[in-house]
């Protein structure tokens, strides 16, 4: 048994669905709450619909630091409509009610966890599957990673294009879920992505561990998902989700377009 | 007098932060893994330089003839006589070149960008007093520079924006969350994310990821250091009690630390009260917060139940920063220092006192240290000391204090 199916729950099976059949994941983000809060649940059944394999759900934060204006702009709103970690929990139990197999990963900034007693237990009895701490790096992560392993969440580790070879051999060591690569300097939704750099990264990286490894920051479409998946396990879109959301009027169109966003690049990544 | 900078007096007993950059149970590195390595690098390369003669020689040298240090310790004979109680020791920041103490960290830090063969810095600022002072040395030592304002800010703080620009600095205003210091430390932690390659952030207080905290309160030490032995040297003796204002707490930890084992020297913080700590309308984290993480470090933070950051109000720009830094909190949690806070109205009294009395226009920032002086100073007895640190000139505040008393200039 390696570190990535040591929780044996539902994000250790899907990766090991999608390598039985040969395929690659799509990891979709939005923002929890954002525009409207009765956005949410809808879309997250559209981008499964639409071929999404694993969902992150954004944890609302009032200072966003590794964002780029399209994200920072969604939790914003979803502030504005007065969402919070509890009812980011309330939305994947809604979730649940209809979907037991999809993996879902909450995104944010620690303080959010932090400052909610019990995380950890309350995260798991919701559905959460994983967790993603953008502002947690892996000499602070050891107390919490703890407390979530106990309850089968996986505290998803990011690697960055600066981190060096022997950061990154400590790293993987505790690697749980799927390892974030994190495509590019700079903040999400940021520039191009230049897939070469990207290529050379991950190959280093999968000589390290066999924990998947996602690319995310700068997948825009079909195409670029595409070119990036023949070098990783899978793909990660967010921002250009994000922005389709929120030029969406209601929960229903919204839903419509992000599953046809979504199928999109899945074609793209099944070619 | 410029010597004793960087040099901890080896009998002392405080040594902190630890290697990972921890006071007690407050700071660390709370950052996106992007930026890991640029700390790292930013951390060794301080370890080999502090005590590097010619880095040492470099410094002294600006701060001797740049800055214009040692600053004057200045006996406020008037302010005392009035007061009725301690002798009021002023240590005369203001007198910096640009103004404030903030220059001596941001030589230090553009100092180190050199040595890293980073030809541009970038900077948040709320007063705009660290946007200057980053401004100035970019200017100096011929680097790139950018610096992150909040609209809100930009418009309060309107003559320190042009003397950013006169001097070749690219100010962008801060249009996100509540336009004020915290939203600018966002974007600048975004920008520095993005061009972590060729540019250097010079974090303007002492907070920030380590080795922010550190490096900065040892670049602006020598505040402390120089005080220390003047007092010793036109007083006899050290001071009873050390006051200073705390916004992110550079100044104070500046005039702290070289006291910090000097046990019965009381050191006293005073934040920013706004319009009464009850009222939540305020920036004092260490009198009404609790732990949390927010721009790299785990200290004390303004933050509702659902652990987002909250708004905070000051009359000074400089002090309304929902955060502290983590030092701080520690000395707060050992009980070796002591946090107070002043109200926006107790700092406009001890404002024109200082003005009326002594003929210093301090800032509004500084201005809440002497609220702590006007209300505590009576209760001591004339063989006492109090040293202020007047961190700063007031020149910025102007149109403010115009604006609150009803004047148009």
């Amino acid at each position: 048994m390696d570190a990535g199916t040591a929780n044996q729950g539902r994000i250790a099976a899907e990766f090991e669905r999608l390598r039985e059949q040969g395929k690659k994941a799509l990891v979709t983000f939005i923002t929890a709450g954002d525009p409207g809060v009765d956005f949410t649940v809808p879309v997250m059944h559209s981008l499964v619909a639409g071929g999404a394999n694993l969902l992150e759900l954004g944890i609302p934060f009032s200072d966003p630091e590794a964002e780029g204006p399209t994200i920072q702009a969604a939790n914003e709103r979803a502030l504005a409509n007065g969402m919070t970690l509890t009812k980011v929990l309330d939305m994947v139990v809604e979730f649940r009610a209809s979907n037991s197999t999809t993996p879902v990963i909450l995104m944010g900034y620690l303080n959010s966890v932090l400052a909610m007693a019990n995380f950890a237990h309350r995260a798991k009895g919701a559905g959460v599957d994983g967790l993603i701490m953008v502002n947690l790096p892996q000499e602070e992560a050891a107390g919490l990673r703890q407390t979530l392993t106990a309850e089968g969440i996986d505290l998803v580790s990011l690697i960055a294009p600066t981190t060096a070879d022997q950061r990154a051999k400590e790293i993987v060591t505790t690697a749980s879920g799927f390892l974030y690569y994190v495509s590019l300097k700079g903040t999400t939704g940021s520039a191009a992505i230049a897939v070469d750099e990207v290529a050379e990264r991950t190959s280093f990286l999968q000589t390290l561990t066999s924990v998947p490894i996602c690319v995310g920051f700068g997948i825009k479409d079909a195409e670029s998902a595409a070119a990036v998946s023949a070098h990783a396990d899978g793909v990660v879109v967010g921002s250009a989700l994000v922005q389709l959301m929120s030029d969406s009027a209601d929960p229903m169109t919204a839903s419509k377009r992000l599953e046809t966003a979504t199928a999109e690049i899945r074609h793209g990544l099944d070619g | 007098m410029a010597e004793p900078i960087l040099e901890a007096n080896t009998q002392r007993s405080y040594a902190q932060p630890t290697d990972s950059g921890y006071f007690g149970e407050f700071g660390g590195r709370f950052v996106a893994e992007t930026l890991t390595h640029a700390l790292d690098g930013l951390a060794e390369l301080y370890a080999e330089l502090k005590d590097d003669p010619e880095f040492k020689k470099e410094l002294y040298e600006d701060l001797a003839h740049f800055v214009g240090r040692p600053t004057p310790l200045y006996l406020a004979e008037r302010m005392t006589a009035s007061l009725g109680g301690a002798a009021i020791y002023l240590k005369r920041e203001d007198l910096n070149h640009t103004g404030a103490h903030k220059v001596c960290n941001t030589i230090g830090q553009a100092l180190l960008a050199k040595r890293m063969g980073k030809p541009r810095v970038i900077a948040e600022t709320g007063a705009g007093q660290h946007g200057v002072a980053t401004a100035t040395v970019a200017a100096r030592l011929g680097l790139s520079c950018d610096v992150y304002m909040g609209e809100e800010d930009v418009h309060r703080q309107s003559l320190n924006v042009y003397r950013m620009k006169l001097m070749g600095a690219n100010v962008i205003p801060v249009t996100s969350g509540s336009k004020t210091l915290k939203d600018a430390m966002n974007e600048a932690m975004r920008d520095w994310v993005t061009n972590v390659d060729d540019t250097h952030y010079i974090i303007g207080t002492v907070a920030g990821p380590h080795p922010y905290p550190m490096l900065v309160r040892d670049f602006a030490s020598i505040i402390g250091q120089e005080a220390r032995a003047q007092m010793l040297q036109q007083v006899g003796k050290l001071p009873d009690v050390v006051v200073a204002c705390v916004g992110g707490g550079s100044n104070a930890m500046g005039i702290f630390h070289p006291f910090i084992n000097d046990t019965d020297v009381d050191l006293v913080g005073v934040e920013a009260g706004g319009r009464g700590v009850s009222t939540g309308a305020h920036a004092a984290p260490l009198n009404d917060g609790k732990v949390g993480v927010l721009h790299g470090n785990r200290s004390y933070l303004m933050s509702d139940d659902d652990g987002q950051v909250m708004e905070t109000h000051s009359v000074s720009a400089g002090l309304d920063y929902p955060g502290v830094g983590p030092e701080h909190a520690h000395l707060k949690d050992i009980g070796r220092a002591t946090y107070a806070a002043a109200t926006d109205d107790e700092a406009m009294e001890a404002f024109r006192m200082l003005n009326r009395q002594e003929g210093i226009l301090p800032a509004l920032e500084t201005s809440h240290a002497l609220a702590w002086v006007v209300e505590n100073a009576r209760k001591m007895s004339a063989d006492q000391t109090i040293l202020v640190n007047l961190s700063g000139r007031g020149d910025k505040d102007i149109l403010t204090v115009a604006d609150i008393d009803g004047i148009t200039l």
